[in-house]
């Protein structure tokens, strides 16, 4: 989990361009829009991008973003909940 | 063309890796790439805008134009209704478009997709500095001063602009450029009145021929 929370961060940085930001600027538990790291409506979609390349993940509504992308540590969370239920049905 | 009561009370521009404002040089970076051109005069400016970089490479230069166009103008605290922008260029968001279709072949990027018109240009540099007065973009083969006079003109003449950006700001591939001034209905020390000769001039600005020392 530690290891993907770091992925992901630097995953995040490249995909959304935020240039100034280093993975060590982003906490586990910061909110990813508005107060925290301030993303906005199409870095959402920039998100769910992220999740189908990197992850093969799609999101089943769009109202989960808003659980998953709370903060790294609950897109982690989903991404490896979502890797488990798929291992287990094939 | 243009009213005489309009005037050039700062310029700006963007060519060859060099800034040049007033006919000063603001800035060089010789040989860089125009993303690390631009990225590093958006640092040596010291703005802490942080959506910058998630911009497309069209918003990124008129941005930066426009940041030395309030910097180093002596624009007054109009209403933001009362200021206006009128863009041109020859590419349109080509530039963006391009980036755009390559990622379609994956999965379309949604930030790309936001750049695919030219005119988001505009939109930027309004949110950046609150403009919400008269705004157009106009694509065209060449620099139009004249087109470009008679526009902000008719802006300045028919609506309640009292400040506009007005100009040039095109970007394909490795090749950029941006000639942008600030009208102003009142003179203040240093203006030039707004005229196609000054636009043509400003725009035919040699950028080998200014130094440090200008």
């Amino acid at each position: 989990m530690e290891q993907l929370m770091q992925t992901l961060k630097e995953q995040i940085i490249r995909q959304l361009n935020l240039n100034d930001k280093k993975p060590e600027d982003i906490g586990n538990d910061d909110p990813l829009f508005v107060e925290g790291l301030g993303l906005d409506s199409i870095d959402a979609l920039e998100l769910i991008v992220l999740l189908q390349q990197e992850y093969k993940i799609k999101l089943a509504n769009a109202e989960e973003g808003q659980t998953v992308f709370r903060s790294i540590r609950t897109m982690a969370q989903y991404i490896t909940d979502r890797q488990a239920q798929d291992a287990a049905a094939s | 063309m243009s009213a005489p009561e309009i005037y050039i009370t700062a310029d700006c521009v963007v060519r060859d890796n060099k800034v040049i404002s007033n006919g000063s040089l603001l800035y060089a970076q010789e040989g860089a790439a125009v993303t690390e051109f631009l990225e590093g005069f958006y640092r040596h400016l010291a703005i802490d805008y942080p959506k910058f970089f998630k911009m497309d490479r069209l918003s990124k230069l008129g941005l930066l134009a426009a940041e030395v166009l309030t910097k180093n103008g002596r624009q007054r605290a109009y209403a933001p209704e009362n200021t206006g922008i009128v863009l041109t260029n020859a590419q349109a968001s080509l530039d963006a478009d391009i980036r755009y279709y390559a990622s379609v072949s994956n999965l379309p990027s949604p930030a790309l997709f936001v750049y695919t018109l030219p005119n988001i240009v505009i939109g930027e540099i309004s949110i950046r500095h609150g403009f919400k007065g008269e705004n157009a973009f106009f694509v065209s083969e060449q620099f139009d001063p004249a087109m470009l006079g008679f526009y902000a003109g008719e802006l300045f003449r028919t609506t309640p602009t009292q400040a506009c950006m007005a100009g040039w700001v095109d970007v394909i591939g490795e090749k950029y450029e941006a000639v942008m001034v600030l009208l102003e209905k009142e003179a203040a020390p240093g203006a030039k009145p707004f005229t196609t000769e000054q636009l043509t001039k400003l725009y035919a600005t040699d950028h080998g021929a200014i130094n440090a020392n200008a």
